[in-house]
């Protein structure tokens, strides 16, 4: 404790600006972000969260999720709160749409201020009143040089490559997986249609046998480690893979691929909200969003952030793509609840096609019906000794 | 009566942890997501997962009739040592049981990939690298080795308190060393196989984390369909009807089992 003073002192007296209380009790904020998703420190980079707790005294209680799913189960099931959460567009749009989000108050967020305008007034919050964007980026294709054909890049059909069959990771979401399934068969990735949905479905099983497993961020390992040599992922995480293995080449399909933004927001039931506020505002300041964004390789909302960073990375064509690049690009939208349920439901019979496996059935059958044909023996047996005994007694 | 009364913090304990969330289980299973009617969907939505339960319950009692086997011999073994080593053995046999159950399973995961250490070893012999990983073996071999210490240690404690008079009074009227097995220690074992079936069947028929890391694409267990109700599709209602339909089957496997227990069949085994 004694330590702890000082510093906290020292903290408040430096950023008077900041809106904390000097009480002895340290304030603590959850805060539910996506996996291998902020700087901590690693080989040199800044390690935002400690950072932020010496500037405002204000401790963090970091916690990640491996998909936006996964963080809306985890919020609807309730039993834990948040103060700041950082989905994916189209899951904010969602959260927006069930009522799931607090509004933020945008004068505790004077860096704000400093985000660029094409970041501003998005589909999935119009009027700019939820969200606060954290990074935005692109999907593509990662591969592996050593073992895949130069010629059999360029489009989403490398996931279907029976050539590389059990060498191929998929994504372990249904918006993801369907988005590569639509764009390849020429569907909007934000469409509603059952029918066109049920083609999308209907890919996917096609690649089932083909796919090693469905993962999220276990990517990382298995493409460093060549268990696995051709994965659709987020674009920035192909920076940081490529700095373990220098083999992985990335590159943007044909057909065009999915541009996001990970928004930072305030869910309901938040315990500190000026808390929570003063660390998305923290996030958001040009110097702290380079040089984390420097490390995760994702793309900075804010163009001054860029010379915070390394100028190989903001120079860097896949985290910031030409204009042209980005013309193929779509964002998620909101897809209605009855939408997004059919999905869901569609993605479940995509993972467990195949699953059926008649050798099990036949054995399972004949294991229960050699059980049922040894009590039915044993029984008359044990009836016939009954009543050998009964007839003895008798004698 | 001052029996029944020791009871009552375990009756509070099994009310409060058990039954109300079994009852609870059961709301959800019988109920609309949306609107929070009654509703048989969810119950007769469980014939699409039918083909996987069962499979399911193939890969369970496969891993089972292994545990057993491999079990046996060793709690026998074991049980026959002196006591300093029996002390010895059992806790070698516990000792993996204090290493986290995820962590083992990513042990056996390091040890079995494509470019895992095994298949190292193997390709640096100048051998083709085996497929080890993603199959229905792989996922058995994660069950068996999880769950045989559960299989152990009800067999080993029933084999150790078979009155050895018994075993001797057999000897002395003539029977030979395998029949003292047939016909004394085996029948006396039965409960033990029994709880030991129980115990690695009923976690290895609902396991999820095995068959993701261990399995293919296309080993989706029972477990994983829960999982996924639960943790990303949102939708607890099937998740539960699902949970529901395998704690039935779950009864009648153990019913069936425990049918084999019975003293008057045990004798004429």
């Amino acid at each position: 404790m004694k330590k702890i003073i000082p510093v906290l002192l020292s903290a408040v007296m430096l950023f008077t600006a900041m809106p904390v209380k000097a009480n002895a009790e340290p304030v603590t904020i959850n805060v539910y972000n996506w996996g291998q998703y902020i700087s901590d420190g690693t080989d040199g980079y800044i390690d935002v969260n400690k950072a932020f707790t010496e500037a405002t005294g204000i401790e963090v209680n970091y916690m990640t999720f491996d998909s936006n799913e996964t963080m809306y189960t985890k919020l609807k099931t309730g039993g834990s709160t948040y103060d700041v959460i950082i989905p994916s567009d189209y899951m904010a749009a969602r959260l927006i749409a069930e009522d799931m989000l607090e509004e933020l108050d945008y004068s505790n967020i004077p860096n704000y201020a400093y985000v660029d305008e094409a970041y501003k007034n998005t589909t999935y919050d119009p009027d700019n009143k939820y969200t606060v964007p954290y990074t935005w980026g692109t999907v593509g294709v990662i591969y592996n040089k050593k073992y895949v054909d130069e010629a059999d890049i360029g489009s989403w059909d490398l996931l279907w490559n029976s050539k590389y069959s059990g060498k191929i990771l998929m994504f372990d979401n249904p918006r993801d997986a369907f988005a590569i399934s639509e764009l390849l068969l020429g569907l909007s990735i934000n469409t509603e249609d059952e029918a066109e949905l049920r083609s999308a479905a209907y890919k996917l099983i096609e690649q089932k046998p083909l796919v090693q497993s469905y993962v999220m961020d276990q990517i990382f390992d298995k493409m460093e480690r060549e268990e696995a040599w051709i994965a659709p992922y987020y674009a920035g995480d192909y920076l940081l893979m490529v700095q373990e293995n220098p083999d992985l080449g990335f590159y943007f399909p044909e057909e065009g691929f999915n541009l996001f933004i990970d928004a930072m927001c305030i869910p309901k039931g938040c315990q500190n909200k000026e808390a929570a506020e003063a660390y998305i505002n923290f996030l958001c300041s040009a110097e702290i969003s380079g040089q984390n964004l420097d490390y995760l390789g994702y793309s900075t909302p804010v163009s001054d952030a860029k010379q915070y960073m390394n100028p190989d990375t903001a120079a860097s064509e896949i985290a910031y793509p030409t204009s042209e690049t980005l013309e193929n690009g779509s964002a998620f939208c909101y897809l209605q609840t009855e939408t997004s349920q059919l999905m869901d439901s569609l993605w479940l019979e995509v993972k467990t096609q195949g699953s059926v496996d008649s050798y099990a059935i036949i054995c399972m059958s004949a294991v229960a019906a050699l059980l049922a044909s040894y009590f039915v023996i044993h029984n008359i047996r044990k009836k016939k000794r009954l009543a050998n005994r009964c007839k003895k007694w008798k004698q | 009566m001052k029996s029944k009364s020791l009871a009552a913090p375990y009756l509070v304990w099994m009310v409060l942890f058990t039954v109300i969330p079994l009852a609870i289980v059961a709301y959800y299973a019988f109920t609309d997501s949306q609107t929070g009617q009654f509703t048989l969907e969810n119950v007769s939505n469980i014939g699409n997962y039918m083909p996987i339960l069962i499979k399911s319950i193939w890969l369970a009692l496969i891993s089972s009739v292994i545990c057993l086997i491999i079990g046996y011999p060793v709690a026998y073994f074991i049980a026959g040592c002196d006591e300093i080593l029996q002390r010895f053995l059992y806790m070698l046999v516990m000792l993996p049981m204090c290493i986290s159950f995820l962590l083992r399973t990513l042990a056996w995961v390091a040890l079995t990939e494509d470019t895992g250490i095994i298949n190292n070893i193997i390709t640096a012999l100048g051998m083709e690298p085996l497929p080890l990983i993603r199959n229905n073996g792989a996922v058995v071999l994660g069950m068996v080795y999880n769950y045989l210490p559960y299989m152990i240690m009800p067999l080993y404690t029933v084999i150790m308190k078979i009155d050895r008079n018994l075993v001797e009074a057999a000897e002395d009227l003539g029977c030979n060393g395998t029949n003292v097995f047939k016909r004394v220690i085996f029948p006396l074992s039965v409960p033990g196989i029994i709880s030991g079936f129980t115990m690695v069947f009923v976690p290895a028929v609902s396991t999820f984390y095995i068959s993701q890391k261990l399995g293919s694409s296309g080993t989706t267990l029972i477990g994983d369909v829960i999982e996924s109700q639960f943790k990303t599709a949102y939708n607890p209602n099937l998740g539960a009807a699902l949970s529901l339909v395998l704690m039935v089957m779950i009864f009648i496997c153990i019913g069936v089992m425990n049918r084999f227990g019975d003293d008057e069949e045990v004798i004429t085994l």
